[in-house]
């Protein structure tokens, strides 16, 4: 969907975004990390044109990026931002219908698409529709300013720290709503994030990078067992990898015949919650219950902790 | 509270309109303050014409000093125009520091007497304050706002008109207030190089020694001012409102 090629950027004798060559699929959640100055922003930024590369290019469905005006060109991509930069002369039906309206739809058509998104992301239309946005809270404000991105229908949404600014409550609950909607819609995310738990939560592939330079793009699984490099390996802290790795799959597949008593978990919780449930109640094994809560087996911390060994995979 | 302000407003209002329509109505009034023998009410010309076309340079003056500053202000605050910002802030700067008076001596020997010169001096005059907050308003505007406009697909132009402007806005309508204040009071003068405002009630007066003339055209000047400012200010709060701060 998005190719990268040998994209750079520099700033006089300042290489912020060195030949980076990047292959995003159709429908995928890619996740850029790396540390402050790392150069992950301008390369998001360069997707969209909000900075010119100084060479490489960028295509999207095989299409030149070069070969639309800047302005035209972002109108076919959704972007979101920390601190969402909604518009407070703006009412939020107005906000949402930013696009739509650039775009020249008719006032029927956009009315119907603010009143869908807003509706999908939890806010009730006739409310929130005539509201500023000082009227609303953090976690709304953030996700009216989702929905803006993705009002025109884009095939692409960029996402600079989208949840940066939210507590993490509200964060845990805005990603878990991400998640359901770019699985509703299909559309290709590319997020970047300096919140590891994010990038290994929502991400189908994370890409790392360091100083200017792409080091590693792979499955979360991969990045944390397969660390190209350490920084790699340092962003996930090494007190914490055997937890986010747990984190990533669910029990079903260490289920195991057997008997065992206490509160049952779910087979789709994932290992590093059927973990802290059985070493909080003190117990070695819990039996394991399917979506409609018949018995399916049981989880025991052994499997759990061996799972957790990188060498495991 | 409220309601005292518009009593005042409306009383305010009220005396004004009576000593413009009648002012001989005020003559008893007056009359303590004009020297034995002399009348006490301004009549050598219409008061409400004065007042007229008092309002009337002011007006003119502050829209013109308005188009100029928005003008430089845009303009400094493209990339292209970034590089001139220090240059524009001195020379509106510069435009302040010349007392109105200079202002008046200078351009009369090239544009003659009369109204011409006192537009010329409130024009330069109006510039910086409407300058000043319109770049401050523009330059106010968060980031992330127009982050989030340029990605949602708004031209240059339409970034300026739609976004920048609006929310600009309440601090642009401040500047036109004190701009405006600053013509209103400043046209006074205007009357010594005969323009025909309602300074040359107060002119009149210092010449021929006649305070009573000097307080009513020093009032009326005063009255006008203060409700024209007042008006303006409620225009700057709906527009703040407007722009999502209220």
């Amino acid at each position: 969907m998005i190719t990268i090629e040998r994209l750079t950027k520099r700033y006089d004798d300042d290489v912020v975004v060195d030949d980076v060559s990047l292959e995003i699929a159709e429908g995928a959640i890619v996740a850029v990390v790396g540390a402050s100055g790392s150069g992950k922003t301008t390369l998001l930024r360069m997707i969209n044109r909000m900075v010119e590369p100084t060479s490489g290019r960028v295509l999207i469905a095989g299409e030149d990026t070069r070969a639309t005006a800047p302005h035209l060109l972002r109108r076919s991509i959704g972007y979101a931002i920390q601190g969402h930069g909604l518009f407070p002369h703006r009412t939020i039906a107005e906000n949402v219908a930013t696009t739509p309206k650039l775009l020249g739809w008719d006032k029927a058509r956009i009315e119907a698409r603010v009143d869908e998104l807003l509706s999908l992301f939890g806010l009730e239309p006739a409310i929130y529709g005539p509201r500023r946005p000082h009227q609303l809270s953090g976690g709304q404000q953030q996700r009216v300013g989702v929905a803006r991105a993705l009002a025109a229908f884009p095939r692409v949404l960029l996402m600079d720290e989208p949840f940066g600014a939210l507590d993490p409550i509200v964060r845990a609950k805005a990603q878990a709503d991400l998640r359901a909607i770019q699985r509703k819609l299909g559309v290709t995310v590319v997020l970047v994030t300096h919140d590891m738990d994010e990038a290994t939560s929502l991400a189908d592939r994370i890409a790392i990078m360091e100083r200017g330079r792409l080091v590693q793009e792979a499955t979360p699984v991969e990045v944390l067992t397969h660390p190209a490099t350490q920084f790699a390996a340092d962003m996930f802290g090494a007190d914490e990898r055997p937890f986010r790795l747990l984190s990533l799959k669910s029990v079903a597949d260490l289920t195991q015949p057997g008997e065992a008593g206490g509160e049952p978990i779910a087979a789709d919780a994932d290992r590093r919650e059927a973990l802290a449930a059985l070493l909080w109640s003190g117990r070695a094994a819990a039996p394991v219950t399917g979506a409609g809560g018949e018995r399916l087996g049981i989880v025991t911390l052994a499997r759990l902790v061996e799972a957790a060994a990188a060498k495991a995979r | 509270m409220k309601a005292a302000a518009w009593t005042l407003r409306l009383l305010t209002l009220a005396l004004l309109a009576v000593y413009l329509i009648r002012p001989e109505t005020f003559a008893a009034a007056l009359a303590p303050l004009a020297p034995a023998g002399a009348p006490a009410v301004y009549t050598q010309s219409s008061v409400l014409e004065l007042a007229a076309i008092h309002v009337a340079i002011a007006a003119v003056a502050t829209v013109l000093a308005t188009a100029a500053a928005l003008a430089l202000a845009v303009f400094a605050t493209r990339p292209a125009g970034s590089a001139f910002l220090p240059l524009f802030r001195s020379v509106a700067n510069a435009g302040q520091t010349f007392p109105p008076v200079a202002v008046l001596a200078i351009a009369v020997p090239s544009v003659g007497f009369g109204e011409a010169p006192t537009l010329i001096a409130l024009t330069l005059y109006g510039v910086l304050p409407v300058f000043e907050n319109a770049l401050s308003g523009i330059e106010g505007v968060s980031p992330a706002v127009l982050d989030a406009a340029r990605g949602a697909g708004l031209s240059p132009r339409q970034e300026l008109l739609e976004v920048e402007l609006p929310l600009a806005l309440p601090a642009i309508l401040s500047g036109v207030r004190l701009s405006a204040v600053i013509a209103l009071s400043t046209a006074t003068i205007g009357s010594t190089v005969a323009a025909r405002t309602l300074g040359e009630v107060v002119i009149a007066g210092l010449a021929t020694n006649n305070l009573a003339y000097i307080v009513q055209g020093a009032a009326a000047i005063a009255a006008l001012t203060v409700l024209i400012s007042d008006a303006l200010g409620a225009l700057e709060r709906w527009a703040a409102r407007r722009a999502g701060r209220g």
